[in-house]
Formats: C-alpha cells, sequence, structure tokens
C-alpha cells in the first residue's frame, strides 16, 4: 500500500475541519468512541448536527478560543492507499505552519468558500504550495449546497484560479466541488451536480500518480554516520556508512564519488540490518558498505562520479522567516541545518522580501518578520552539497537555527549557487 | 510472510531485500516507474532515519522501553538501525510496581537477548522516599506518578533525548506534538511553543538541564504497528494474545483482578478469554473480550474493532477531555 502525505489549508469557516472529519468517517478511520466524544460535545454545544470538525480540536487552548494553533498530523486508510493529513490552520498569523506542513507533502488541498470564491487567503496559500513544490495541488470548491450546485459559480472559481496560478510555478492542479457537510464528491459521487464529471476527492486521492515525484536519476546520498562495530570479533573489519537516500538509484558495484574528499570508489554492498539490498532508492534507509576504505563521515555525500550535486559556500535561497522574536536582515549569523550537515551561515544579502499575498517585490524591507518570505544570499562556513531545491526537496531545502535560543527560525529553499550581482 | 505482504502491494512492484524482485529495471535515465515502497517500508525508513539522527546528534540518549508492543517495535527499530553494531544507547523502564509479570518476563528476557542495559525508574522508591503521594481510594492510579521518576532518572543520568514509541494517532493531544519533542529543565511539554519541523531536517538544540522526547513512531497508527509486527515477527508479551483471566467490569472497561485493584461493591470477578491491546499499569490498563491467539486474529479482530485502543482500554484517559495534555505539560510521556 502506498503512503500519500497531504498538507491541509483553510480557516475553519471554509469547512476544512468537517472535510477532514468527513473523509475520516466515511473510510470507518473515525472509531465509535471517537465518535461518541463528537457528539457529546457537539451537544453541549448547541450544534444541530454531529459537528465532525469538533474531533480536529485537540488542545485545551484550541476548544476554549474555538481556532487551530498548530499543525496536527492524522492518518486514514483506504484499501488503495494510507494518508498521513498535516492539518494546518488557515489564518495568515499561521504561515509558518503551512509551511511546515507543505515541506513534506507529495499534494495540497486548499479548500474555497463557493460562496466566497478566491480569497487572499486562497492566494497565500496556492503561493505558499508552489514555493514548497508541493507536486499536486486540489482545489476543492466547497459549499456547493449553499450556492444551488450551480456550475457556473465553480466555472468562475476554477477560472479566477487558473489566472491566477499561472504566475506561480506548478505543475498539477485540479478542481473539485465538493459540500463537506453533506459529503458530496468527497467519497461518493454527488447526485446533485450531474455537471462534473471528473473525479471525487478520495478516488483522487487515491489515484494520483506520486511515484515519479521522486528524483530517481541523481544519486544523493547523505551520510547520516558510521557503524564500526570493532569490538565485535566477527565484524572487526565491518565499516558501513548509513543514511536515507534523497535521490538516485545505488547498486552494488555502481561507482561512486564521496564529496567533499572527492575521492571514487565502487559500491561493494548494500545492506538494511543485516539483509542485502539489491537496488536501493528514495526513500531507503540503508547501509553502504564501500570496496576501499576511506575516510566517511557523518555529512558527507555519495553521488556517482559525472553528477555531483553543487559544492559551495555561497547560496541564494527564498527563506520563510518562523520567528516571533527576531527578525532576519543583512548581517545575520545563525546555525544552518542541510541533509546531515550542520555549519553557520552568514547573511550576506536580504535581497527583497515577497508579499505572499500580492507577489510583489518590496527590496526596500529593512527585515523578515514572522511568517514573511524573502530572497537572500547567504555565506556558510563550510561548503554544502546541495541542488536547486525545485530538483529536489531534499538537497535544497535547509532550515535556519538561532544560535542564541536553538530555536528553529527559518526555512530555506536554495534557487543555487550566489552569483556576484 | 513477506509472500503474503507481497501480493497486497500492486502489481510491477518488487521487494528489495527480501529476496523477492522483478529482472533488473532498464538503463537510467529512464528509471521504471515500478520504484514502490509500501508504506510500512516508508514508515520503517522514516523511523530508522529519526533513531540514527537521534544517535548522531545528541550524546546521552536512552530509549523508553515498557515491554508495550509499541515499545517492542522501537526496539527492533533500534537495532535494525545499528546492526551489526550493538545499541548505542541504554533502555530505561519506569516501573510503577503494579506491572503485570508476564511484561516484566519479557523486559529481561529481551535485554538479556541484547545484551543491553536496563535502567528502572521505580515509582515504588520515590513512595517510599516521600517524593510522590501515593493517590487514595479504589481507583487510584500511578499512572501519573510515573512523571517524577523519569525525570529524576534523566537528570540523574544526564540524558538529553529520550525515545519513545507514542504515536500521533494515539490521542489528540500527541497529534500535535513534534517528532522531536522540546522539553524545558522541569521537563514540560509546551504545546503552543514547539519546534517547527520542516523536510527530515530535526533541530536537537538544547541547552544544559533541557532535553529532547523523540518519537520516532510518530506517523504510525495502531494498525501499522501489528502489521509490522506480523511482518516482522516481533515477539510481544503473551498479554497480547488471548488468555483466560480474571476480569471484572468497571466503567464498561475490563479490568484484571489483581492485589492492586481491589474491587467495589457490585463489581463481580469472572474469567474470560481476554487479550490485552495496550499494556501499562495493571491499575489503568484494560483488556477486551478475545479469541485471538495469533497475530493474524489480532489484526482481524482489529480490522473490525470499533473503538480506538485508548478508548478501549485506558481508564487514565477518562478523567477528562484534556488527560493526556495535562500529563504532557507536566513531563509525561
Amino acid at each position: 500500500m502506498e503512503l500519500l502525505r497531504l498538507a491541509t489549508a483553510g480557516s475553519v469557516d471554509d469547512g476544512k475541519s468537517t472535510l477532514i472529519g468527513r473523509l475520516l468517517f466515511d473510510t470507518k478511520s473515525l472509531r465509535e468512541d471517537q465518535l461518541a466524544a463528537v457528539e457529546r460535545t457537539s451537544h453541549a454545544r448547541g450544534d444541530e448536527y454531529v459537528n465532525l470538525a469538533l474531533h480536529l480540536d485537540g488542545l485545551k487552548a484550541e476548544r476554549e478560543q474555538g481556532i487551530t494553533i498548530d499543525v496536527a498530523y492524522r492518518s486514514f486508510a483506504t484499501a488503495k492507499r494510507r494518508f498521513i493529513i498535516a492539518d494546518t490552520p488557515g489564518h495568515w498569523q499561521y504561515t509558518r505552519n503551512m509551511v511546515t506542513g507543505a515541506s513534506t507533502a507529495d499534494l495540497a488541498l486548499i479548500l474555497v468558500d463557493a460562496r466566497k470564491g478566491v480569497l487572499e487567503q486562497t492566494r497565500r496559500h496556492a503561493f505558499i504550495a508552489s514555493l514548497l513544490r508541493v507536486p499536486h495541488l486540489v482545489l476543492c470548491v466547497n459549499k456547493m449546497d449553499l450556492v444551488d450546485y450551480d456550475a457556473g459559480v465553480f466555472e468562475r472559481i476554477r477560472e479566477e484560479f487558473r489566472q491566477f496560478s499561472m504566475k506561480l510555478d506548478m505543475s498539477d492542479l485540479s478542481f473539485i466541488p465538493i459540500s463537506a457537510l453533506g459529503g458530496d464528491n468527497l467519497v461518493t459521487r454527488s447526485t446533485k451536480m450531474p455537471w462534473y464529471q471528473g473525479a471525487t476527492l478520495l478516488h483522487h486521492l487515491e489515484n494520483v500518480h506520486i511515484a515519479s515525484d521522486r528524483d530517481l536519476i541523481h544519486l544523493r546520498f547523505p551520510v547520516q554516520g558510521v557503524i564500526r562495530p570493532a569490538s565485535a570479533k566477527k565484524f572487526h573489519d565491518y565499516r558501513a556508512c548509513t543514511g536515507q537516500l534523497l535521490g538516485g538509484v545505488m547498486r552494488p558495484g555502481d561507482e561512486v564519488r564521496v564529496l567533499p574528499s572527492g575521492f571514487t570508489t565502487r559500491i561493494k554492498a548494500l545492506e538494511f540490518a543485516g539483509r542485502p539490498v539489491a537496488e536501493a532508492f528514495p526513500p531507503m534507509s540503508v547501509s553502504v558498505l564501500l570496496e576501499e576504505e576511506l575516510d566517511v563521515s557523518r555529512g558527507d555525500m555519495l553521488c556517482r562520479p559525472g553528477n555531483p550535486p553543487t559544492v559551495g559556500q555561497d547560496i541564494d535561497a527564498m527563506v520563510c522567516w518562523l520567528s516571533d522574536q527576531t527578525v532576519l536582515n543583512t548581517g545575520a549569523r545563525l546555525a544552518i541545518k542541510h541533509t546531515t550537515r550542520v555549519a553557520r551561515a552568514l547573511v550576506k544579502k536580504l535581497h527583497y522580501r515577497l508579499d505572499v499575498n500580492t507577489l510583489h517585490r518590496d527590496d526596500q524591507s529593512p527585515g523578515l518578520k514572522l511568517n514573511e518570505v524573502g530572497r537572500v544570499t547567504l555565506r556558510t562556513t563550510a561548503p554544502l552539497f546541495f541542488d536547486a531545491y525545485r530538483r529536489n526537496r531534499g538537497t535544497g531545502g535547509f532550515i535556519l537555527i538561532d544560535e542564541n535560543s536553538n530555536a528553529t527560525v527559518g526555512a530555506g529553499m536554495i534557487h543555487g549557487p550566489a552569483v556576484e550581482r | 510472510m513477506f509472500h503474503r505482504l507481497f501480493s497486497r502491494v500492486a502489481s510491477g512492484v518488487f521487494w528489495v531485500g527480501a529476496g523477492l524482485r522483478k529482472a533488473a529495471p532498464a538503463v537510467l535515465p529512464f528509471a521504471p516507474v515500478s520504484y514502490a515502497l509500501s508504506h510500512l517500508q516508508v514508515l520503517e525508513a522514516e523511523s530508522i532515519f529519526i533513531i540514527r539522527e537521534v544517535a548522531a546528534e545528541l550524546d546521552r540518549p536512552v530509549l523508553l522501553f515498557s515491554g508495550g508492543k509499541d515499545s517492542a517495535v522501537m526496539l527492533h527499530l533500534a537495532v535494525k538501525a545499528f546492526w551489526p553494531a550493538p545499541l548505542p544507547f541504554p533502555l530505561l523502564h519506569v516501573d510503577t510496581g503494579h506491572n503485570f509479570p508476564e511484561v516484566l518476563q519479557y523486559r529481561d528476557e529481551r535485554v538479556a537477548e541484547l545484551g543491553a542495559r536496563l535502567i528502572v525508574a521505580s515509582v515504588q522508591d520515590a513512595i517510599d522516599a516521600g517524593r510522590v503521594t501515593e493517590e487514595k481510594g479504589p481507583r487510584a492510579s500511578r499512572n501519573r506518578l510515573q512523571t517524577q521518576p523519569l525525570l529524576e532518572a534523566i537528570e540523574q543520568h544526564g540524558f538529553n533525548a529520550v525515545l519513545g514509541g507514542a504515536r500521533r494517532d494515539e490521542e489528540k493531544a500527541r497529534a500535535k506534538e513534534r517528532v522531536y519533542s522540546f522539553r524545558d529543565e522541569f521537563g514540560q511539554w509546551d504545546p503552543k511553543n514547539q519546534r517547527p519541523e520542516l523536510w527530515s531536517l530535526y533541530n536537537g538544540r538544547h541547552r544544559r538541564g533541557e532535553h529532547l522526547r523523540v518519537f520516532p513512531l510518530s506517523n504510525w497508527t495502531e494498525l501499522d504497528v501489528w502489521q509490522y509486527i506480523e511482518r516482522e515477527g516481533v515477539a510481544l508479551p503473551s498479554l497480547y494474545s488471548s488468555h483466560r483471566r480474571e476480569v471484572f467490569l468497571r466503567d464498561g472497561m475490563l479490568m484484571a483482578a489483581s492485589p492492586f485493584l481491589p474491587t467495589l461493591p457490585g463489581e463481580t470477578v469472572t474469567t474470560q478469554a481476554v487479550r490485552f491491546r495496550t499494556v501499562g499499569d495493571m491499575t489503568c490498563t484494560a483488556c477486551v473480550a478475545s479469541t485471538a491467539s495469533t497475530v493474524e486474529q489480532v489484526l482481524a479482530e482489529l480490522l473490525a474493532s470499533r473503538v480506538t485502543e485508548r478508548g478501549a482500554s485506558r481508564a487514565d484517559d477518562r478523567f477528562s477531555d484534556t488527560a493526556m495534555e495535562d500529563r504532557k505539560r507536566e513531563g509525561y510521556f
């Protein structure tokens, strides 16, 4: 069974929680005790129906204030696929949560209220999904029941969004008219919208092709650690480097180059927990045994000799700032974590701040505040082995850490090596 | 076993490492689309990555080991992550003193088999020394009392990463917790001030006295755990399969009769065929009526079950809607 990770965005008003509650309920992923709890709370609040949205509010403060604070991860499964939903609140204050949820998502699901159409919030969510390179985007036009299931309303919203999305970098875009409350076009086809010929939401989630979203061409194997059980007699000379593949395919006998040393050798064997592995590909975690005893350690990277990532210390990237305590400005010094490598980074220049609602570039910005996105040039203390984020999310993404508070304060998407300008 | 799993995966898929695979794929760069992994393989690869990150970046990790199914899977994954090297960290059991004997036996067998180092943090010792006070009454439980000995053990041994088997599907507060869950010097979880967690880039930085709880099984469900136990042949305490036991009904749950849990007026003890879905303190872990004696039968029952595992078997979460969140804020698992 294949695993699909999706990120949802939208506010409570869009019916997002109802939609997720409904998906869980209709796929029988909500159990009786959970449903009973929802019924009790619905009743206590005076809701006229079993408010499935209530299942999703986890924390005390959320229940008290009727808001969603944080990213929640939920699982459900059908006969075809296993799903993990990163459920993120839609309010602008929570851009950082959506960035977090979108970073690992195969698919982003954005909700639009049919009565309101494409809002600033919709555009922001779509922009974040494209910034984080979520490969598939689904725009659900919800509350179709409140616009008499009118095809014209759906068409207008679709056209408006399509116009906007041309400005974004988006590969796969789908539109589905739904009513989360009534369950129309979620799991079963709606009888009220015969004009809609496309898939139901669940059918789409079960069938969207995600296997080719990985990079199976460019070998990228960041070394996590080295296993050397010298004490055990039987394994005295055993030496393997461990890691999780971020790109490409490895087989025993393949020639590999080790970065940063640049030495080339061959793969003697691939293993996982003592079992030989004939072929390794993303996202497998494996152990690699090399023909020659080279000096390989954590933070190094294996690649193919003719196909290495960029090796460099000057990096051009988009950064989303995640901290409400500090500001990102030119001259800031931070720790950077990229693959299994850690270094320090100096912000050489903040080129501009990008307005996530209008996509307008403000090159006079004094610094990036919480939830703001901007283009920066970084200089790192050690070389990183990277690709453009649009080519590989694993070797193109990094986080910035405040060395004083230890907080994760920035998320970065690499454009490429910095060029003087 | 592998064959059966294989048949569940879509055709054209092959299983690397189990000896089952199709002919070598075409020459790159046109990679075939058959490079597929099952959800269990993806979850396993993710968990192994997390466990290895902890060992690489944090110098004093420890693995919580209660003898329950989730910690059994955690231990299995940890062994796989570092094979053939020995486990690079000790195991920690927070012992309430109200354990099922089968679980203690299982714990000791696993520890001996692996040659692992086991540290026991005892709730009884903490009570005897007056550091914690036992709850009173017939519904008293030592569940909440585990927090103090846990934090003491963390401090005493200087652990800065505590690996646990908690899953996000277990409980609604857990659904919002990070894989690397930062704890302050009092062991407290602050749900409103969690570090954003992007891609697979985990931030384990902390000051002296602070630590991280790390949950590599965050994205697994109860069903995933059982499917994995079946696939890997993970050994479990005998409590998890059907056996005859003296039980009584309390608050709609079947509790095991034991000296730690006196019956109330009107509660009658009967002998029934039962098994446990979760294993914890005897005073707050209930069992379910079951005849499932193999993992396969447990899986079949699980698929038909209409109640969650915590709903079916955890008395401790019934105190209030936010019982878990409240305990976690105090430093609980």
